[in-house]
């Protein structure tokens, strides 16, 4: 049996939001699975486009419940949510109604007359994607021309006046190293950076092993943060790393389905942007009454507002401060919810990820078929030559190919 | 004590507040500031600041004992940094430097 959870009439914000809110604070809604790119660590698993996609009508009814809900701003992405054709008809909807927008694009559609429009809206607020503060770093995972495709738009923006773009860069062990030249591509545009984890989710669950920060980068990071936080936005993804010591700025928990949560270009509502899965599906915005029937009432919400065990990390004394770290990461890397996450700085959770693990099956892909000349191609040249020429399946001797180890 | 208590004090025009179970959520749509007020009294002091002729009349509305009153100017001083809240230009009351 479970005991109803009565919420605490005082405390601090972080026990408040553990009882979730009346509505979302940080509220991201993907317009569309569409992509002209083809990320290699997509979080949705973007491409093409599901024909089940909201229509405009649709899209405005769940503007018109938001502003109704105060939801006072949306994180609107996708895929590449900007094309979408109704997608500047949609910002201009919200914003009229008081629902502030800030999206997320790779830039493709910025151009000088689109950064005109948006630099004379005080709601709306543009984020655009950088993985790599070179175009080598970047299109190894972002695919080929990402990066100058992102650059034009930041200096679209610049020329047009609009002020306090943000860059929006996911942090990898291929460009943890590049920090301060992000900042310095931020500050040379008139920029914000903002900073935050790879998950393992949607494609990103394929390469995350290969991707993800090694633990002393998690260190380089952090002590970054720590120097720079305050001038540095991180979507509050990092709560992992408090268990280094010191709490970054920002909230210190997992909001999923209580402070945070997705809707999906079909109008599914996950309980955060990184757990597109059945799992942690709560409803959906046209099937199950509206978007804040879904919020206020589903099974799944309210069992995420319920108070969590700490599992195997409750004897661990830096639980306070990571609180077991990101559900998604773990779900996703086939670890159990109620242990340590991942990345985990204390490294509790190594031993679980080099032994059998089974990561969860994805629910929904809607990656391209084919290949496009825009995918990634996660390769990189030897930079060492070999030294002897390969063995040849023809040759004779009995010791080809060995090579005696020195003494 | 402090002045703010006798001046006339209002919510700023580009704020909304937005009730929650711990007391309220204030956004800022001009510089997209969200601040939280964490108790019901105070949440029914800022709504009662804009019809009150003064910060202590609307602590008194709210039903604030008066010892408290402290505690609450210095949260509403909070509040002013933000922008969150401003002064009415119908003040009466002499400007505190």
């Amino acid at each position: 049996m479970t005991q109803t959870p009565t919420r605490p009439q005082t405390g601090t914000l972080v026990e408040q939001f553990e009882f979730g809110l009346d509505a979302p604070i940080c509220l991201t809604w993907e317009l569309t699975y569409a992509c002209n790119l083809e990320c290699a660590h997509c979080l949705s698993s973007s491409g093409r486009r599901d024909p089940r996609e909201l229509t405009t009508e649709q899209c405005k009814a769940v503007i018109d419940e938001l502003e109704r809900m105060q939801v006072f701003y949306v994180n609107i992405g996708g895929g590449e949510p900007t094309i979408r054709p109704d997608f500047w008809e949609l910002l201009e909807y919200a914003t009229a109604h008081h629902v502030g927008v800030k999206f997320s694009t790779n830039g493709v559609r910025i151009t000088p007359d689109r950064a005109a429009f948006l630099a004379a809206s005080d709601y709306i607020d543009v984020q655009i994607s950088l993985d790599g503060a070179t175009a080598e770093v970047n299109d190894y995972v972002r695919g080929p021309g990402s990066f100058d495709t992102a650059i034009r738009a930041l200096e679209n923006l610049q020329a047009a006046g609009f002020k306090d773009a943000k860059i929006s860069v996911v942090c990898t062990r291929h460009n943890i190293d590049q920090l301060d030249e992000f900042k310095a591509i931020a500050d040379r545009y008139g920029a914000t950076l903002r900073l935050t984890r790879l998950r393992p989710s949607g494609r990103g669950a394929d390469v995350w092993d290969e991707l993800h920060p090694r633990p002393e980068q998690q260190r380089v990071l952090y002590d970054w943060l720590m120097a720079h936080g305050d001038r540095v936005l991180t979507g509050d993804s990092f709560f992992h790393l408090a268990a280094f010591g010191e709490s970054l700025p920002g909230l210190n928990l997992c909001g999923a389905g209580r402070v945070v949560c997705l809707i999906d270009p079909v109008g599914d509502v996950y309980a955060c942007p990184f757990a597109i899965h059945d799992n942690f599906l709560a409803g959906n915005v046209l099937t199950d009454g509206g978007f804040q029937r879904v919020w206020q009432t589903s099974d799944l919400f309210a069992d995420l507002r319920s108070p969590q065990t700490g599992g195997a990390c409750s004897t661990c004394s830096f639980y306070d401060s990571c609180r077991g770290g990101c559900m998604a990461a773990k779900f996703f890397t086939g670890l159990p919810l109620d242990g340590p996450d991942p990345e985990c700085v204390q490294g509790y959770a190594a031993d679980a990820l080099a032994g059998e693990r089974q990561p969860p099956a994805p629910s929904q892909d809607h990656s391209k078929a084919n290949p496009t000349r825009r995918q990634p191609v996660m390769l990189t040249l030897a930079t060492s030559r070999p030294s002897a020429p390969p063995v040849s399946a023809c040759a004779e001797s009995p010791l080809a190919g060995f090579v005696p180890s020195q003494p | 004590m402090d002045g703010m208590l006798d001046e006339a004090w209002a919510l700023s025009p580009s704020v909304a507040l937005r009730p929650e179970p711990f007391g309220a959520l204030a956004y800022h749509f001009g510089n997209r500031k969200l601040t939280f007020l964490k108790r019901p009294e105070l949440v029914a002091a800022v709504r009662a600041l804009g019809e009150q002729p003064t910060v202590r009349a609307a602590l008194q509305a709210a039903g604030v004992a008066e010892q408290r009153h402290p505690a609450f100017v210095a949260a509403l001083h909070e509040l002013a940094a933000g922008d969150m809240i401003a002064r009415r230009a119908d003040a009466t009351a002499p400007d505190h430097p």
